[in-house]
C-alpha cells in the first residue's frame, strides 16, 4: 500500500448517516488489542459503552431528543413526527479523540509523553506516560482514560502504527456507511463543506460542522457534521471550550497577591506583638 | 450569565493527592513563618523559628512518596525532570505539574539545609548569618510555590470547581497552608516547655491574620464556583467538610477570645485549625471529581 504523506490527517465524522451500528467500536477495539470493559446495562438507550476511555477509544452515542410536553403546546409530547424541522429524533455519533490543534492534554503533560505526529495527531507516547493523569483533568472532551494494568493514559492514536504502514485507521476502514470518514485534512474540509450544504439544502437548518474552523481548540483534526448543538452530543459550544492555561497566569498572580498579603499579615503579627510587649506567662 | 459547562472525566486523584496537598501545604507555610520569625520576630522566637524549619522538612519528607505512589507508573517519576522521550532536562513552565516537580526539589534542598541549620551545632553559623538569611528567604519563595502551586495546578484543567475557581484556588491553598502551619507551629510550641510564651501569642496573632486571609478567599472560592454553576457538587454530604472548614477558621479568628474555649486543652484549636486545613483540601479535590 502506498505510504501517506506526512501532512496533517484526520477523521471527518458525518454524524447524518450513522446507524449506530458500533463496527467502528469492533474495529477499533480489535486492531488495538482492547479488552473493553466488563458489560453492564446502563439502561440509556442503545449504549452499553458509556464513555470514552482507556479501553474504549470509539464510543457510539444514542441521543433521544424527543420535544418536552411544554414545547407542544401542555399536551402530551408528540411521537413520529418528521425529524427535520425540531421533531422528535434520534442522533447517533461514533465519538473520539478530536486531536485538537490546540490540544489541553499535550499542553498540561509534564512528561512530553503526549506528541504531536508527523501526520498531526496527538499521540500519547505510551512507553513515557507515567500515568499522573493530568491530561485526564485537562481534556475537554472526557477522551482520555488511565488503564489500570498499564499504568497509564490512553486513547485513540488515530491508528499512527497503520498510518506509518500506509493503512487507514481501523475504524474508519469498517464504518459500512462512511459516516466517519479518514483523509487528509484539507480533502476532508471540502467533503465536508459540500455534505452540510445537502444537508441544510435537505431542510435539516440545524446543522452544523463542529471543529471544521479554528473557533474550537483552533481546529479539530477529527471533527463532525452535527444534527443539532454541540451540547447535545456532550461537546463543548465555542464559549465553552477553553484551554487550561487561561488560569496559569491569573492562578499565579493569586497565589503572588496572597503571598505578599500572607507576608505582610505575618510581619504585622510578629511586630505588633512584639511592640506590645513580651511578658506574656505562659498558659 | 450562562454557567459554564465541562464534560471533562475525572482524573481520580484522591488520597495520595489529599495527603501531599496537606503535607506540601505544611511544609512550604512552616518555612515561610520560620523566616518571618527570623526577620521580624524577638530574639526569644528564633526557638520557635528553628521549630519550623524542622517542621517544615518533616512535614516534606512524605511528600515525594504521595507523589510517586499516586503515579500509575511509580519507577518513571524521573520522567517529570528528565525528558524520556528528546532526552535532557523536562521542564514546561506552562505546566504547573512540571512547575511543582522542579519546585518542590529546589524546596527540597533548601529545607533540608535549614533543617540541619536548625537541629545540628556545625551549621547553626550559616543559619544564623547573612547568607542563611538570603538562603531563608530563597527557600521562602519556593516554599510558597509548594504551598499554592497545588491550588493552580487545579485551576489549570477542565475540571468543574477547579477551572472555575480560576485565579482563587492558588492563594487560597497558600492562605490556608499558612493557617495550617501556624496552627501547627502553635501546637508545638505548647507542646514544649522551653518556647517563649511571648512567641506564643505572637504565633497566635499571625494565625488569626491569616486566618482571615483564609476566610476571604474562601468567600471568594464559593462565589466564583456560584457563579460558573457548580456549587452543587460540593454540597450535600461535603457540607460536614463545610463545617470542619469553618469551625477551623472561626477557631483562630474568634473562638480563643471566647470562655468556653478557653477552658479546653490548648491544642485543642491547632487541632481542629489543622483538620480545617485538610477539610478544605478534601472539599475541592473529592468534591469535584464527584
Amino acid at each position: 500500500m502506498a505510504q501517506l504523506e506526512a501532512r496533517p490527517v484526520g477523521f471527518f465524522t458525518d454524524t447524518s448517516i450513522c446507524i449506530g451500528c458500533k463496527a467502528c467500536e469492533v474495529a477499533c477495539k480489535e486492531w488495538n488489542q482492547l479488552e473493553g470493559n466488563p458489560p453492564k446495562f446502563l439502561a440509556d438507550s442503545f449504549d452499553n459503552t458509556g464513555q470514552l476511555d482507556a479501553q474504549n477509544w470509539r464510543h457510539v452515542q444514542f441521543i433521544e431528543t424527543i420535544p418536552s410536553a411544554a414545547t407542544n403546546g401542555g399536551g402530551a409530547p408528540i411521537v413520529n413526527t418528521p425529524t427535520a424541522a425540531g421533531g422528535q429524533a434520534w442522533l447517533m455519533l461514533s465519538d473520539v479523540c478530536k486531536h485538537c490543534q490546540q490540544a489541553s492534554c499535550l499542553e498540561v503533560c509534564p512528561t512530553n509523553a503526549i506528541v504531536r505526529t508527523e501526520f498531526d495527531t496527538v499521540l500519547i507516547q505510551q512507553g513515557v506516560c507515567n500515568g499522573c493523569r493530568d491530561c485526564i483533568s485537562a481534556c475537554p472532551y472526557g477522551v482520555i482514560g488511565f488503564n489500570e494494568k498499564t499504568g497509564t493514559a490512553q486513547k485513540c492514536t488515530l491508528c499512527y502504527d497503520r498510518l506509518q504502514n500506509g493503512m487507514q485507521p481501523a475504524c474508519a476502514k469498517a464504518c459500512p456507511t462512511e459516516s466517519i470518514k479518514f483523509g487528509y485534512l484539507d480533502d476532508l474540509h471540502k467533503a465536508a463543506d459540500d455534505r452540510l450544504a445537502n444537508v441544510q439544502k435537505a431542510g435539516f437548518k440545524s446543522a452544523q460542522l463542529y471543529g471544521r474552523d479554528a473557533s474550537v481548540y483552533g481546529g479539530l483534526n477529527a471533527f463532525f457534521l452535527l444534527m443539532d448543538k454541540p451540547e447535545t452530543y456532550g461537546l463543548p459550544n465555542k464559549e465553552n471550550a477553553t484551554l487550561p492555561s487561561r488560569n496559569n497566569l491569573p492562578g499565579y498572580l493569586g497565589g503572588a497577591v496572597t503571598a505578599v498579603a500572607g507576608l505582610v499579615a505575618g510581619v504585622l503579627a510578629f511586630r505588633n506583638a512584639r511592640m506590645s510587649g513580651t511578658t506574656v506567662e505562659k498558659r | 450569565m450562562p454557567g459554564a459547562e465541562h464534560f471533562a472525566a475525572p482524573p481520580n486523584w484522591e488520597w495520595w493527592i489529599l495527603a501531599y496537598f496537606f503535607f506540601g501545604g505544611l511544609a512550604g507555610g512552616s518555612y515561610a513563618i520560620g523566616t518571618l520569625l527570623r526577620l521580624a520576630g524577638a530574639p526569644a522566637d528564633q526557638r520557635a523559628a528553628r521549630i519550623a524549619f524542622i517542621a517544615s522538612f518533616i512535614a516534606l519528607i512524605p511528600c515525594p512518596l504521595f507523589l510517586i505512589a499516586d503515579l500509575g507508573t511509580p519507577l518513571r517519576f524521573t520522567n517529570m525532570l528528565l525528558d524520556a522521550s528528546e532526552g535532557g532536562l523536562s521542564f514546561k513552565y506552562w505546566s504547573p505539574m512540571s512547575v511543582g516537580s522542579w519546585a518542590l526539589l529546589g524546596f527540597g534542598l533548601f529545607s533540608f539545609v535549614s533543617f540541619l541549620g536548625a537541629v545540628f551545632t556545625p551549621f547553626r553559623g550559616f543559619a544564623r548569618g547573612t547568607l542563611g538569611l538570603v538562603w531563608n528567604i530563597i527557600g521562602t519563595g519556593l516554599g510558597f510555590i509548594i504551598a499554592g502551586y497545588t491550588g493552580v495546578l487545579l485551576a489549570v484543567s477542565n475540571q468543574p470547581v477547579w477551572s472555575d475557581a480560576g485565579w482563587v484556588l492558588g492563594g487560597l491553598f497558600l492562605a490556608s497552608a499558612l493557617t495550617g502551619s501556624a496552627a501547627l507551629l502553635l501546637f508545638l510550641a505548647r507542646s514544649r516547655r522551653d518556647v517563649d510564651a511571648g512567641t506564643t501569642v505572637r504565633i497566635e496573632a499571625a494565625d488569626r491574620n491569616f486566618a482571615l486571609l483564609e476566610a476571604i478567599l474562601f468567600v471568594l472560592f464559593v462565589v466564583s464556583v456560584a457563579i460558573a454553576g457548580t456549587l452543587t457538587k460540593l454540597l450535600g454530604l461535603y457540607l460536614l467538610l463545610w463545617i470542619v472548614i469553618i469551625i477551623g477558621l472561626l477557631w483562630p479568628l474568634a473562638m480563643t477570645r471566647l470562655d468556653i474555649a478557653r477552658r479546653w486543652p490548648p491544642v485543642t484549636g491547632p487541632v481542629i485549625a489543622l483538620l480545617g486545613v485538610l477539610a478544605l483540601r478534601a472539599l475541592v479535590i473529592f468534591g469535584a471529581q464527584s
